[in-house]
């Protein structure tokens, strides 16, 4: 019978209850989305570093998981080629051309295409003159770009080459020297690949290279540690921004509620008073508010996960290349306890008034 | 009509403050009801009717005086006994009939049948009733697609359904024109002979008053005539 009255205070008032649905899934979807791109990005980036097929990825030693923390003399890759065990080692320049999260890669061709098997050109060709880039398909259909069509990076126009399929190193390709030259980094890469001639052989090398004394000032990492250090939990102030977001949500789904439910309450006094004339207890009455905010609080996290689909579709047809957004299932529970956290706070207030409402006063309410 | 008394009311007072003026709405009523009588209750606005009914209904504890009601003492009762007493010992009807407008008919029955702590399902007898009240089709309507003699055929379906030991009935008829007033009287006057059920009722209209066995009249907080 409670689960009867609540429905029909529902179905009573459709548009309030719909527009309260909607406003307490706006901060679902927004939370849902935050870490959609979170985990989207770090995904992203573990993907396309295991796709480079290394063993050992070796890096200077102030770089971060964020920067590059500057860049190497090219010559340590030939040096680190001789070292025992090391079948193939190559160098790349990495440079941020856009966005927060927009690197480009600058790599000697032949020998990117001899370590991984190389890009698989889709359309166009490699370089061919000295003002090419190589973009995957990801960026060419958010920029709405063909093979001999332009792109700006760094303030100077570069002629599209080739489209490659996505999911290697980087969306955007240039060569070693070319990038050297205009990001001034002349004989410089800022990571190196190792591929060793048996991938069991990882420990020992990494082992060997951290303690030499030449190489012990470098960050030496196998491509599992590596990638394993793209977590949430690595990037300096995310996980605290996750929390804020969080937060927000939850002081927007508690306002919603508390407003909603406090205007249902002032309309319904009179109802409120004749379910007390019926026997109905305090705890009742503040059951059927709590439970009504709670329905809005379910309903505003299934619209709010509907609504992050519609943004991750909408994110992926706009920007498939700057902003790798995916749908976190496991978010969608922590999302609905954050939402009926909220929704239960904001209709406490609401319902503890109704619950204490003087019957006579409620019943000659009009 | 049984004998015993089922309401005794000895030197009741109820003073409301209204901001920081004390009102007195009942200045020592005394009154005594037998289980199965009708009675009628007039007075004019103001004269402690309803209060007197808030009373006995646990809307509203008394100030002072004593007030028995089918065995339970109402003075010094707790919020929670008074909410007991009104599941199922009291029922009211009241003159806007007072039905839940988002709920139908058979669902506003149904509330108080759930808040009364009975199973969902009423018992023959009640289906008897239903047919006596003449609401038996128009129980999957809402409030607002009913007649209102058919609002308040169903707000007394509503009250009956608990089998409560005495139904309130303030001025039933006031909202009601003259067919459905008497058809609400002769329901009023079938159950109570009927099924024996007490019932008090305030009216202003004497035609109305003449369906009870007995006819008290209050005035100024105090019952001056009928004890």
């Amino acid at each position: 019978m409670t689960a009867k009255i609540v429905l029909e205070n529902l179905k009573h008032k459709p548009m309030r209850s719909l527009l309260s649905i909607l406003l307490v899934g706006v901060p679902v979807t927004l939370i849902l989305c935050l870490v959609g791109l979170s985990h989207g990005m770090l995904e992203d980036t573990q993907r396309r570093t295991r796709a480079v097929g290394a063993d050992i990825i070796f890096r200077p030693q102030g770089s971060s998981l964020l920067s590059t923390g500057g860049a190497m003399p090219e010559g340590i890759v030939k040096a680190l080629e001789k070292r025992p065990h090391v079948a193939m080692a190559v160098g790349v320049l990495n440079a941020l051309v856009g966005g927060v999260d927009l690197w480009a890669a600058g790599l000697d061709l032949d020998a990117f295409t001899r370590f991984s098997g190389g890009f698989k050109v889709q359309d166009g060709t490699v370089f061919q003159q000295p003002d090419d880039v190589m973009i995957d398909q990801y960026y060419a259909s958010e920029k709405n770009v063909h093979v001999g069509g332009y792109v700006t990076f760094l303030n100077k126009r570069w002629r599209v080459c080739g489209i490659f399929q996505g999911g290697v190193l980087s969306h955007i390709v240039f060569p070693l020297g070319v990038l050297q030259d205009v990001t001034e980094h002349a004989g410089q890469v800022t990571q190196i690949y190792l591929k060793l001639d048996n991938p069991s052989n990882t420990r020992d090398v990494i082992g060997s290279l951290k303690s030499d004394p030449a190489w012990g000032e470098y960050k030496v990492y196998s491509t599992e540690e590596f990638t394993a250090l793209f977590s949430i939990n690595n990037i300096p102030g995310l996980k605290e921004f996750v929390w804020v977001i969080v937060s927000i949500g939850v002081v927007i789904g508690f306002a919603v509620v508390c407003l909603s439910m406090y205007m249902a309450v002032l309309q319904r006094t009179r109802e409120i008073g004749i379910l007390k004339s019926l026997g109905a207890s305090n705890a009742f009455i503040l059951r059927i508010v709590l439970a009504e905010a709670l329905i809005m609080g379910v309903g505003g996290t299934a619209l709010g996960i509907v609504m992050s689909f519609g943004a991750w579709w909408l994110i992926r047809t706009l920007l498939p290349a700057s902003i790798p957004m995916v749908i976190v299932p496991e978010w969608w529970l922590i999302a609905l306890a954050i939402t009926l956290f909220g929704a239960g706070l904001g209709a406490l207030y609401p319902g503890l008034a109704a619950a204490r409402h003087d019957p006579i006063e409620a019943l000659a309410y009009e | 009509m049984n004998s015993g008394p089922i309401i005794e009311i000895h030197g009741l007072r109820k003073i409301y403050r209204v901001g920081k003026v004390d009102v007195p709405a009942l200045r020592g009523v005394d009154l005594s009801v037998p289980a199965g009588e009708f009675l009628a209750i007039v007075g004019p606005s103001g004269s402690g009717k309803s209060t007197l009914f808030h009373i006995i209904g646990g809307l509203t504890p008394p100030t002072s005086g004593t007030v028995r009601v089918a065995g339970n003492e109402l003075t010094g009762m707790t919020d929670a006994g008074r909410t007991n007493l009104r599941k199922r010992t009291v029922a009211f009807v009241f003159q806007k009939f007072n039905l839940l407008p988002n709920l139908t008919a058979r669902d506003n029955i149904a509330v108080a049948r759930y808040l009364a702590g009975m199973d969902s399902k009423p018992g023959p007898e009640f289906e008897e009733i239903l047919r006596l009240l003449g609401i038996a089709n128009r129980l999957d309507h809402k409030p607002s697609a009913l007649s209102g003699g058919e609002q308040q055929r169903v707000a007394i379906a509503r009250a009956v359904v608990s089998h409560p030991a005495i139904l309130l009935a303030d001025e039933p008829t006031g909202n009601l024109d003259t067919e459905n007033s008497k058809a609400v009287l002769e329901i009023l006057r079938d159950l109570n002979e009927r099924l024996g059920q007490t019932i008090l009722m305030i009216t202003h209209n004497p035609e109305a008053a003449a369906y009870g066995h007995r006819k008290l009249h209050m005035r100024d907080g105090k019952i001056v005539e009928g004890v």
